[in-house]
């Protein structure tokens, strides 16, 4: 059997490379897809912790993340292309007209 | 008892007529607001007749009460302390009552030809209804409360006619000399308030005297009925401008000339003497502040005399008069003669009255010059107004058979007997009064016209609203002020025989006797030192007059001469002895200097201003380094998100989580 550490490892380093993607990267696309990636870094934490506690909750967890980012999904690709429409671009940077 | 005498109405009559003239004046015309006004301060004096002619002296004190205004505790139980709206009726206030109605009401009259071209009509004849009111008020309370409300309220109307004309700054900054120096005294009265609340739990005028009149008279050094006294007698030098207080009165007579006559001659500057007098029982008491109240009047009364030798303006003159005579009532208080001093007070507002209304008449035949060195042979020209007004100097310097002599020879007398010092200075006051009051009317009435003619005459003051009708010579004045003039002339003229035989004093017995502490010796004096001294007052005031005459009339450039002599010494007294100039140096300036640069740039501006101002700019400067963080750049908010996550998290685990 292979250890939970193992797991949680896994988890935490795809959940940094989320954040390390949302943090560098540009293209609202790629930024998309890090959040999706720190979701599932703790998708995997949680259903490790459900195998070793033998506990469903954290597996229940994992469906109504998976829910939430299906839904995140819809809206944020939706408000992506809106903003693709207006402004022409997909670069956040560019993106920055809410401020002081 | 007779039923109700309806005093309250004396007060109220005249309070109706300033808030109708008060608030409906501005669009009535000259002719309603002058009804107006006159119907109620003469109502008020026809009532005023009409209790004195049922009452009967068995009927006072009579006491009336109005309304219950503050209570505390229990009537009658111990601690408790009540002041009431009652209004107190004895022969005391009765001649007040009358000489306030009286001399007010023909004020009022004279003021209808005084005022007429001025703008600001109807507010004049609210404010001097307003006066009455408050003057009646202080006259007939019956605690020391209600007094001190009509004390203050003479206060405001007197401030409110100073700045009458308030688009001048010297009328503006003389009435708040007047209300700021009276502010001093009446701390004092204040004082003594409470000091007789604390020791005798109540400020009725019978409680407290009732309280007061078993206690042996204080000998020598100060107790609690002494510094009472004093500091009544400190309300009173405010309120009727004694040393060192007096300095109000002379700039007060920036105000339009009725209301020097009404308010800063006849009536309210007499309010300290009333005061006194009514208060007779604690100073009776308290032989130090007798002392102290016989002083400050007899050195009042030379010092003011002496300044009035070398003033040139006819209304600083009198106002000088003013002050000095007021130290003579006092003095008349101060040896415990009170009905001399009572007397006094009435025959003044009778001659003093008269003479300032005399001299607004002047001021208004030349077109509202006031110098005298101005004037001169106008008794060709207003001849009415000379006459009257040689009545009212005559009065004043105490010739017989004018009123002025049977009260000052009354004073004079009764000083004589508690000591020859008070005597002495007040027949030396007496001499310089005579001299100058003759001075005035010769510069005024006799010689050539000195003044501007025909073509220089539209500059006269605007404010004053004379002179709008074209004349080139010194014109009378209508009757309307005229008949005011002959009726007081009149009064000045007889008023003075009521106190033939003492008949005077022995009204008002009733009053000062009951609490007198022992009775008084002046009938056991011969009547041959009495005669003496007579002499020597009429003596003393013909001779003054002479040298007058002397000076002004016959050689008239002798003062000229004399002052060049004295030079130093008249250049002093020219500027009233520097006494205002040291009270600016003293009080005014520290005052000034100390709020400038203590009080404003350093309370003020440093402390407040800069609190509020530097939390301001505090949030600003920290709300500029914050707002850095909201950047737009979504990264960036990202990045500030996993930052705090990580200190969050980094606490937690530091902490250890439970």
């Amino acid at each position: 059997m292979v250890p939970l550490s193992y797991y949680l490892v896994l988890s935490g380093f795809l959940f940094a490379c989320g954040v390390t993607g949302f943090l560098i990267k540009r293209n609202i696309i790629t930024i998309f897809m890090s959040i999706e990636l720190m979701l599932n870094g703790v998708n995997l934490s949680f259903v490790a912790f459900a195998a070793h506690w033998h506990s469903l909750a954290g597996q229940v967890f994992v469906f109504f993340v998976m829910v939430v980012a299906a839904a995140e999904a819809a809206i944020g690709l939706a408000i992506i292309i809106a903003v693709y429409r207006t402004r022409e671009t997909l670069n956040v940077d560019q993106v920055n007209l809410l401020k002081l | 008892m007779t039923s109700s005498l309806n005093l309250w109405l004396i007060p109220v009559l005249p309070l109706a007529g300033a808030a109708i003239n008060g608030l409906l004046g501005k669009k009535s015309s000259r002719t309603a607001v002058s009804i107006i006004g006159l119907f109620f301060s003469g109502a008020a004096f026809a009532w005023a007749l009409s209790v004195a002619w049922r009452v009967s002296s068995a009927d006072l004190p009579y006491i009336e009460y109005i309304a219950h205004w503050i209570r505390f505790g229990r009537v009658g139980a111990a601690g408790s302390f009540t002041a009431d709206f009652t209004l107190y009726l004895d022969q005391l206030s009765l001649i007040m009552l009358l000489v306030v109605t009286g001399v007010g009401f023909l004020i009022h009259i004279y003021s209808v030809g005084y005022m007429w071209g001025d703008p600001s009509y109807y507010r004049f004849f609210a404010y001097l209804n307003l006066f009455m009111f408050f003057m009646l008020t202080l006259v007939l309370a019956s605690n020391y409360l209600v007094m001190f409300i009509g004390w203050e309220g003479v206060g405001l109307a007197s401030y409110l006619l100073i700045g009458f004309w308030f688009t001048k700054d010297s009328a503006a900054s003389a009435g708040k000399k007047a209300f700021i120096v009276n502010r001093i005294g009446d701390f004092g009265f204040l004082i003594a308030l409470f000091l007789i609340i604390q020791h005798f739990g109540s400020l009725d005028f019978t409680k407290v005297f009732a309280q007061v009149q078993p206690t042996a008279p204080e000998a020598a050094g100060a107790g609690l009925l002494t510094s009472i006294g004093i500091l009544l007698m400190v309300g009173a030098c405010g309120k009727s401008a004694q040393i060192p207080l007096y300095v109000w009165l002379p700039d007060a007579m920036e105000g339009p000339t009725p209301v020097s006559a009404l308010i800063h001659a006849a009536t309210m500057v007499t309010a300290g003497v009333y005061m006194v007098s009514r208060s007779h029982v604690i100073f009776e008491r308290a032989p130090m502040a007798l002392t102290v109240v016989a002083v400050i009047g007899t050195l009042t009364a030379l010092f003011a005399a002496t300044i009035g030798i070398t003033q040139t303006d006819i209304k600083k003159v009198l106002a000088y008069s003013t002050v000095s005579q007021l130290g003579y009532m006092f003095m008349a208080c101060g040896v415990g003669a009170f009905s001399a001093g009572i007397f006094h007070l009435m025959t003044h507002a009778f001659f003093k009255g008269l003479l300032f209304l005399g001299a607004g008449s002047v001021i208004h035949a030349v077109g509202g010059e006031q110098d005298m060195r101005k004037m001169g042979g106008l008794s060709s020209y207003i001849l009415w107004t000379a006459i009257t007004m040689g009545i009212a100097t005559l009065a004043i310097a105490g010739i017989p058979p004018f009123a002025g002599f049977w009260s000052k020879d009354e004073i004079l007398f009764k000083a004589y007997q508690a000591s020859p010092v008070y005597w002495l200075l007040g027949v030396i006051t007496a001499f310089i009064t005579s001299f100058y009051m003759f001075r005035l009317f010769f510069m005024t009435f006799l010689g050539d016209y000195r003044g501007i003619q025909v073509d220089e005459h539209g500059h006269a003051r605007a404010a004053d609203g004379h002179d709008s009708h074209g004349h080139g010579e010194p014109h009378e004045s209508p009757m309307v002020m005229l008949i005011p003039l002959m009726i007081l002339a009149l009064l000045s003229t007889v008023g003075g025989l009521v106190g033939i035989g003492n008949r005077f004093e022995h009204f008002l017995d009733p009053v000062f006797r009951s609490g007198a502490v022992t009775e008084a010796s002046g009938e056991v004096a011969s009547s041959l030192t009495e005669y003496v001294l007579m002499g020597i007052s009429v003596l003393v005031a013909l001779s003054g007059a002479i040298l007058a005459w002397f000076l002004y009339v016959s050689k008239p450039y002798l003062p000229q001469k004399i002052a060049d002599a004295l030079n130093g010494f008249y250049t002093a007294v020219l500027n009233k002895y520097y006494v205002d100039e040291l009270y600016s140096k003293l009080f005014v300036k520290p005052l000034i200097d100390g709020s400038t640069s203590i009080l404003w740039q350093g309370v003020d501006r440093k402390v407040i201003d800069d609190t509020v101002n530097n939390t301001a700019d505090g949030a600003r400067h920290i709300s500029d380094e914050v707002r850095q963080m909201q950047s737009g750049n979504l990264r960036s908010y990202a990045g500030w998100i996993a930052a705090g996550s990580a200190v969050v998290i980094a606490y937690m685990i530091w902490m250890g989580v439970r």
